[in-house]
């Protein structure tokens, strides 16, 4: 059972989508209560960094998974800005992350890129896999996942790097530290490759 | 390698597809949601929907067509029409669309996107310009309309585009009312001027008739969003409706 997290940001429907097609267990919490006992936990984040700390906070949310994920050690899988909240810090606001991944937010360095166009990182790019683990058993890395974003996760601690995606620079696309992990793309808008990651993911 | 998109575009009216030829004599092309679950199988780039009703009707945005969209719509989706409040742009976000495209709205008041930006990230802020080419005194220039290409703004595309590209936007759609339906080709200029005057993602948008116009658009501009409507919908010379995206299968292989 896969507990995913509604705090008002991000797009839950379509994980559930995926989910019901492929009759995976999945369960929505949409208060601090329900996250207690969970199995698995995906975090969605659409929006700002401040914004969506903030929602975490103000929830009651933060409390209840850093109990889950801090104790208990269950998986726990951080979308887009959904991953940008693990870590320490970010460039994009004042506010501290969960700080439960080593490292800081930072944004995408424009003058690194040669060609137009330069802020956001917009569309489907490539990754390479650095770090093997089952999230990514079945992904083509040519194909990629789609992006959508101006920041990035700079990860102190280089061996927390799953699969990195070049643009401008070599960059973190997926990290994961113990029962940690975090994508900066968005594998519920990525067709095979999202459907095959977020499956996997109930298997981690 | 980021990629560019190739990215169907379709026109709701009246709750179905339209598609037209210069922004008038449009032609029913089916179910929203029909269209969307075959672009799914297709594994289709990016979609882009625009309801060209809301504005002229001077309405909102129909958030149930978009929940309905974005519950199907296994691709990025961004939803266009109607938009004018940052909370109907928090609201479509929160339904299941990646971005949200203004118009009307952006013209009118263009710190608007700064606004709308604070409030969902500027990634998800695509602004759309609708283009028709005018003839002046001194030879012609592109000129912005909106309500469906009925109401000129007087506003020339170098100096919008500056504008909106300083403000920050997350993407531009550029749609040119000229091209549109004719499956002629791009319009090149109006595409060139707009890349020169912005550093922001770009969609062009009107004219596409083949994967050859596609394909030079991609040669000439690296990285870009290429969209189309009729490419997609019809097939042949008399544009039976015939809703496709040949891109699928291969495609990597065309544009690597």
């Amino acid at each position: 059972m896969i507990t995913i997290i509604d705090y008002g940001s991000g797009n839950i429907r379509a994980i559930t989508n995926i989910y019901d097609q492929y009759k995976v267990d999945y369960k929505i919490a949409s208060k601090p209560s329900e996250v207690a006992g969970s199995e698995r936990i995906i975090l969605p984040g659409v929006g700002a960094f401040d914004e969506t700390m903030n929602l975490l906070i103000d929830s009651g949310f933060k409390a209840a998974l850093d109990i889950e994920v801090l104790e208990r050690q269950i998986p726990v899988l951080g979308i887009c800005v959904g991953m940008h909240v693990l870590c320490e810090s970010s460039e994009e606001g004042v506010l501290p992350g969960l700080g439960w991944i080593k490292g800081s937010v930072k944004k995408i360095d424009k003058s690194l890129l040669k060609e137009k166009p330069y802020l956001p990182h917009l569309g489907w790019n490539s990754i390479s896999i650095s770090k093997s683990t089952i999230l990514f058993d079945g992904v083509d890395e040519a194909i990629g996942f789609y992006f959508l974003h101006s920041f990035y996760m700079d990860c102190s601690d280089e061996s927390d790097t799953m699969t990195k995606t070049n643009y401008g620079k070599v960059f973190t696309s997926a990290v994961n530290n113990n029962n940690i992990y975090g994508v900066q793309f968005h594998p519920e808008k990525s067709h095979s490759n999202g459907v095959a990651l977020l499956r996997n993911f109930a298997k981690v | 390698m980021l990629r560019s998109r190739i990215s169907p575009c379709l026109l709701v009216h009246k709750k179905g597809l339209i598609k037209t030829v210069g922004f008038k004599d449009s032609k029913y092309v089916g179910d929203p949601i029909n269209a969307v679950k075959i672009f799914n199988e297709k594994e289709v780039d990016e979609l882009i929907v625009l309801d060209i009703d809301a504005t002229v009707e001077g309405r909102g945005p129909d958030f149930e067509l978009i929940k309905n969209l974005a519950t199907e719509c296994r691709m990025p989706f961004c939803y266009g029409g109607g938009v004018t409040t940052v909370d109907e742009v928090r609201k479509i976000i929160s339904l299941g669309a990646e971005k949200v495209a203004i118009s009307a709205a952006a013209v009118k008041n263009p710190e608007l996107i700064r606004e709308m930006g604070n409030a969902v990230g500027i990634q998800s802020i695509v602004v759309v310009i609708d283009v028709k080419k005018k003839k002046t005194l001194f030879g012609s220039n592109y000129e912005i309309f909106v309500n469906n290409g009925k109401k000129s703004t007087g506003l020339k595309v170098k100096d919008f585009v500056t504008q909106i590209n300083e403000i920050g936007v997350g993407e531009i759609v550029v749609n040119s009312i000229d091209k549109d339906g004719t499956m002629q080709g791009y319009d090149t200029d109006l595409n060139d001027l707009v890349r020169e005057n912005s550093t922001c993602p770009m969609t062009i948008l009107g004219g596409a008739g083949s994967a050859n116009d596609i394909k030079e658009a991609i040669t000439r501009y690296k990285t870009i969003g290429v969209s189309a409507g009729s490419l997609f919908v019809f097939k042949g010379k008399y544009r039976a409706v015939l809703i496709s995206y040949p891109f699928g299968e291969g495609k990597q292989n065309l544009f690597l």
